[in-house]
């Protein structure tokens, strides 16, 4: 007989060891750091239900981490592993945790600042320079210009540090 | 541990059968777990095809822009291209997915990109505009994502929960595509002389097409009428303003050329395409259709 101690136990041991589970591409940071993890339920004793979200509607990593998490649970001695995905409400980055964008900063990827909100009626055109500020992750230097909104994976901009001079990427608020 | 090549290294460690996930068909649902119950009073043919209409736009577009891999003037653009045509493929993957389930077919995304025939897809003909000229992509580009990205605003209060989840996520990435293509078409327009023309050049060759972008279609009235779809006449004056917006500081002109004719009325929503789609697609689809069930 299952009761809900026992549930509620297992949800918990599922749940950290679903959290061990890193991103293919950011493989410093856990799925729970990037917030791509949203939820996990343990139903029965031996069955966990896992809920992804992708970073972006094409991120190729996706299949990938539902192939890793699958394998991780079921080596945890989970036999039915499901891996839902949940696409509402879209994944933002304001759902990366401190320890997460403590870790990009360690690694010379500079955190994003705040997504921006989303308002009712058209989306306003941006023509300018991006407004966005980001700290040089090896210097430490605010005077940081853009190169690209777009960089080596979908989630990133590319930006140039006017004090050292080195290039770095800079996970982008959406 | 070394490898010898990078594809190796992708498939190292992974059970069997997972180990295609970076180069080749074999990607799992990207729909996996989502509930995709068809919303009462909505007919589910009705839903399939205009999901393929919004599917093959994103896919059309993606493989063009995708020509640009190691073509493009330099690295930065080269990678936004890709970038922008990646977003554009994980789009077309969840619509052209939503669309086999709705139909009753359970055709998966992969037949439906690789086993149709021309007269099949349903794209605006606008996507299938060959690029070649930066500038022509640009104005492609900004027209296709300043329409798209009104479309899915809208789109995201729709009475299917699937495709409002889609469009949600769109209007995120179509943001910034469209200010890349716009910042883009301000730099080139208010450049060099040699610049302008070229960027004039790209708009008024992009501009026969867009007013396919607000004619609706039969299946478009019927899925705005059960509350699932969006009108695209509706979209026409937030294109305008946008427009106007970037082509002012530009100093571009509104091109007044007429419209590309349509064929006893049908055009690409009816699978009526130019000549450009046909090549496209031979591109696109020989591989898979050369070894059907291919997996590796």
């Amino acid at each position: 007989m299952v009761t809900a101690f026992d549930t509620g136990v297992r949800a918990d041991t599922a749940r950290s060891v679903a959290e061990t589970v890193t991103d293919p591409e950011l493989p410093m940071l856990t799925l729970a750091d990037l917030g791509v993890l949203r939820d996990v339920e343990t139903p029965e004793p031996g069955r966990v239900i896992v809920t992804v979200t992708p970073t972006y509607s094409g991120c190729p990593a996706i299949s990938e981490m539902r192939a890793d998490l699958h394998r991780t649970l079921t080596e945890a001695g989970y036999t039915r592993v499901e891996v839902r995905t949940a696409l509402d409400p879209p994944w933002t980055t304001d759902w990366i945790s401190d320890a997460g964008r403590r870790k990009l900063a360690e690694h010379g990827i500079a955190p994003p600042g705040r997504a921006p909100h989303t308002q009712q009626g058209p989306v306003p055109l941006t023509l300018g320079p991006p407004r966005r500020h980001a700290h040089c992750p090896n210097c430490g230097s605010e005077a940081t210009d853009e190169l690209s909104e777009f960089s080596a994976t979908a989630c990133k901009a590319l930006r140039r540090c006017r004090s050292c001079s080195e290039p770095f990427e800079h996970m982008k608020e959406i | 541990m070394s490898f010898d090549n990078a594809y190796e290294a992708l498939v190292a460690d992974h059970a069997e059968g997972d180990a295609r996930w970076a180069f080749g068909t074999g990607f799992d649902d990207p729909l996996a777990g989502v509930d995709t119950a068809v919303p009462s009073g909505v007919d589910g043919d009705d839903l399939a095809a205009y999901c393929l209409m919004l599917g093959d736009d994103a896919l059309i577009l993606s493989h063009r822009l995708t020509e640009w891999c190691t073509r493009a003037h330099e690295l930065e653009d080269e990678v936004a291209l890709a970038n922008i045509a990646l977003d554009l493929l994980g789009q077309a993957r969840m619509l052209l997915a939503r669309a086999g389930q709705t139909d009753g077919t359970g055709r998966s995304e992969d037949e439906l990109a690789y086993f149709r025939d021309e007269n099949r897809f349903r794209n605006v003909r606008l996507a299938e505009l060959p690029g070649g000229d930066f500038g022509r992509t640009i104005a492609q580009l900004l027209v296709f994502s300043t329409w798209k990205l009104a479309e899915f605003s809208r789109l995201s209060r729709s009475r299917d929960p699937v495709l409002a989840a889609i469009a949600a996520k769109g209007v995120k990435e179509l943001t910034y595509h469209r200010d890349y293509a716009a910042r883009w078409a301000v730099r080139l327009g208010d450049g060099t002389d040699h610049s302008h023309e070229r960027m004039q050049r790209g708009l008024d060759e992009v501009w026969p097409l867009v007013a396919e972008l607000f004619t609706a279609h039969a299946v478009q009235r019927r899925v705005v009428d059960a509350g699932v779809g969006v009108d695209p006449a509706e979209l026409r004056d937030e294109f305008d303003d946008v427009l106007g917006q970037v082509l002012e500081p530009a100093g571009l002109r509104r091109p007044e050329v007429a419209p590309m004719g349509r064929v006893a009325d049908r055009a690409g929503r009816d699978g009526v395409h130019t000549e450009h789609l046909g090549y496209l697609l031979a591109e696109m689809q020989s591989l898979a259709r050369a070894h059907p069930e291919a997996t590796w």
